[in-house]
């Protein structure tokens, strides 16, 4: 156990810090998940890019830094410290990326990395659908061979689709073959959202903001090259990227510490109203943002060690998303009556109450836990 | 940056932990268990095979014959004598008095901060009290002892008073803070590893029993109970090796991750008994099963020398109103 940085660690920390501190907006910028809120936003992610902080564990010849997880866990610590704007760029980064790199070819890690870099180009999840959600190897739409066109024309609906509204492109599982086995006929198809025969329309989320899409395809085209990895393998492939999801890179333990430092802040401005009751639970999620914390730690030492993330991660998911519904709950009952209003709190709660849900529900990853991790039966 | 057990400390661990399994079985933690009552000291199960091992002495400075050890070295052991259920006052005397206490010849037992039952007090041979700011060390034929009996009987409970100057100072208030602290830590790792133990012989137990045709286990009422068992031991455990960190080299806010290590464990191990028990059915609830071994010692410690409320409001004390670091 060593638990101090080095200087160099303490030097790119300082450097991430004077560069938040310079360019940081100081008034918040609109939702982003509106659309003035998302440009607003890629505006930010451009300005990020040409700093090279963007993607800051990306090889640099994709505008990273070569940054190691020790560096990437101090930029996410900063990061949340300065209160920076929201990542909508997150889906491409934290969630597409991981794929591309271990399963893309050469080329297409060259056509797609730089452009989600710099939020030139924007990525959306295509998982769920109408009819499914938790039992994802349940979907139905399809890709369907163009034999003569020398590529797959798609066909179904996606739902559910975080900025689908607003971003460019989605990567999503398609059914490539109807007689496999539910988890074997599915591919993990790049699809560009401009081209014809795709329909995207956007839906309100709980907070009325128009963060979700619904993605029709009806018979749109793509080419050989934007099935990533094999045909057949897309069950696979979204797997072994869904610790990236649930675990750390989606939800980095800086963006709890801060959210429990906040809530200290709002504690000693209204602590005259806060009862014993408040002052234990908010003791218990100031501890879980730590234990989060550190549990982290002993997950980037074995990631530095060359582990992968596995189904620990489940772990993790069901930790974080609780914990920030506790931290909200929390700042309710600091609020008192102003709780009502439609603020950063309120759209923090809703948001809070969102994390249970995605990323695969709480009650999936306790299956996961029990079932791979102690071993009880199915 | 390195946040990991090191493989001398993992092996030392796994020592510790084959002599508990071979030197207390439950027959023999029954045993003491018949023996609550008696005023004689009684032979602890375990501890002259642990004593040869350096583990007793780990923290003890090597001039004082110790193996000069820290917390964050012993915490691994620590977590296998929790495991075992190792009864006595192990915590007492390797991570409270170890370091304070010169004499190796010596057992030692400890009540400090809010605790007001020593464990083992007739057993041991000096008691390590604080008397107002300072850490004291007590004869116990200077202690008056009024024996109690705990819901854990294998623990020989006693209140502890004892005459003015009868305790003799050993250190400050920064000493009694320090020794306050490695205690907590100490027994937040006790916590961790009866939180798995019961995890573990749950996990097995609903394997096996079968209701309506199938394991029990494939429930999901039951497995996911036993899946926030597993999420509460795996965010505890880092803070108890933070914490030991901190005891070790941290200083300043040595008691607030401290605090936040035992309150954590604290409540880590009671979800375990609760939903232990509630997986087992009735047979948990018998005198006979195993398991109240284990719960009954996660009932006691969790809330000797504070429970979770207690060690919460002290970090509250700090992180909300400012005041300086225990
Ligand atoms: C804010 C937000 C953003 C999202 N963004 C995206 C996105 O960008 N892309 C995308 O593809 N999807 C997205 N989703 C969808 C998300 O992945 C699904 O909501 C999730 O997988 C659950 O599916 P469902 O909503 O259909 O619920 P259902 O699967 O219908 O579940 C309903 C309830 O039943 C429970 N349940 C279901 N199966 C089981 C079981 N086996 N055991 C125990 N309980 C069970 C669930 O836990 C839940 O409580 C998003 C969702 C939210 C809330």
């Amino acid at each position: 156990m060593d638990l101090t940085w080095s200087p160099r660690e303490e030097a790119f920390r300082s450097e991430v810090r004077e560069w938040l501190a310079r360019n940081v907006p100081a008034e918040p910028l609109p939702s982003g998940d509106t659309r003035e809120g998302f440009a607003a936003h890629l505006e930010w992610e451009r300005r990020l890019h040409e700093a090279h902080l963007s993607v800051v564990s990306w090889p640099v010849r994709y505008g990273g830094r070569d940054a190691g997880p020790w560096e990437w866990l101090i930029f996410e610590e900063e990061y949340h410290r300065a209160g920076a704007p929201q990542r909508v760029t997150q889906n491409g980064i934290f969630l597409l990326a991981p794929a591309l790199f271990e399963f893309g070819t050469p080329a297409q890690q060259d056509r797609y990395l730089p452009p989600m870099a710099s939020g030139a180009e924007t990525w959306c999840q295509g998982w769920s659908e109408p009819e499914a959600g938790s039992d994802l190897a349940a979907i139905r739409a399809r890709a369907v061979r163009d034999e003569a066109g020398g590529g797959w024309r798609l066909f179904g609906q996606k739902t559910w689709t975080t900025r689908g509204a607003f971003c460019t492109h989605l990567f999503g599982l398609f059914r490539t073959d109807p007689t496999a086995g539910r988890h074997r006929g599915l591919t993990y198809f790049l699809v560009p959202l401009g081209i014809d025969g795709v329909t995207v329309r956007g839906f309100g989320r709980l907070d009325g903001d128009e963060g979700f899409a619904d993605v029709f395809f009806d018979g749109a085209f793509v080419t050989d090259d934007a099935v990533l990895g094999e045909v057949g393998e897309g069950w696979r492939i979204a797997m072994a990227t869904a610790s990236s999801e649930r675990g750390l890179t989606l939800r980095s333990p800086g963006r709890f510490l801060a959210a429990a430092t906040r809530l200290v802040e709002l504690w000693r401005r209204r602590r005259g109203d806060a009862g014993p009751a408040t002052r234990d639970a908010l003791v218990r999620a100031v501890i879980a943002a730590e234990a989060y914390a550190a549990q982290t730690l002993a997950v980037v030492t074995r990631s530095a060690a060359g582990a992968r993330p596995g189904v620990e991660a489940s772990l993790a998911k069901v930790f974080w998303s609780e914990l920030d519904v506790v931290i909200h709950e929390v700042a309710r009952d600091l609020l008192g009556p102003e709780a009502e209003l439609d603020d950063v709190w309120a759209r923090g709660h809703q948001f809070a109450l969102a994390g249970p849900i995605y990323a695969g529900t709480n009650e999936i990853q306790r299956n996961v836990i029990a079932e791979r991790l102690l071993g009880l039966p199915r | 940056m390195r946040f990991a057990w090191t493989e001398v400390q993992e092996s030392f661990a796994a020592a510790v932990g084959a002599v508990c399994a071979r030197e207390c079985p439950p027959e023999r933690l029954r045993a003491l268990w018949d023996a609550a009552e008696t005023a004689q000291p009684v032979e602890l199960p375990g501890w002259a095979a642990l004593a040869d091992q350096g583990l007793l002495d780990a923290l003890a400075p090597t001039e004082h014959g110790g193996l000069g050890l820290d917390a964050v070295d012993v915490i691994p052991a620590a977590v296998a004598t929790g495991r075992a259920a190792l009864p006595g006052p192990f915590v007492e005397h390797a991570f409270v008095a170890g370091p304070v206490l010169a004499d190796r010849g010596v057992r030692a037992s400890a009540a400090l901060g809010p605790a007001p039952f020593a464990a083992h007090a007739a057993d041991v041979d000096v008691l390590v009290v604080g008397a107002g700011d300072r850490l004291c060390l007590l004869d116990r034929a200077g202690a008056r002892l009024e024996r109690c009996r705990s819901v854990d009987r294998s623990r020989r409970l006693a209140r502890v008073r004892w005459d003015p100057g009868a305790p003799r100072p050993v250190g400050g208030p920064a000493e009694l803070a320090a020794a306050f602290d490695r205690g907590i830590v100490g027994f937040a790792a006790q916590l961790l590893g009866l939180a798995e133990a019961m995890l573990e012989r749950t996990c097995e137990y609903v394997r096996e029993r079968h209701q309506f045709g199938v394991p029990v286990g494939s429930f999901q009422a039951v497995k996911h109970k036993l899946a926030d068992v597993r999420v509460a031991i795996e965010f505890a455990a880092p803070l108890v090796a933070r914490a030991g960190w901190a005891v070790t080299h941290d200083g300043e806010r040595a008691g607030v991750w401290a605090s936040m290590a035992k309150a954590a464990a604290a409540d880590a191990a009671e979800l375990a008994a609760r939903h232990a028990l509630q997986c087992h059915g009735a047979i948990g609830y018998s005198w006979e099963h195993d398991l109240h071994l284990w719960m009954k010692r996660a009932w006691a410690l969790s809330r000797a020398w504070g429970d979770a409320a207690w060690h919460r409001e002290r970090v509250a004390r700090v992180v909300l109103d400012g005041e300086d670091g225990p």
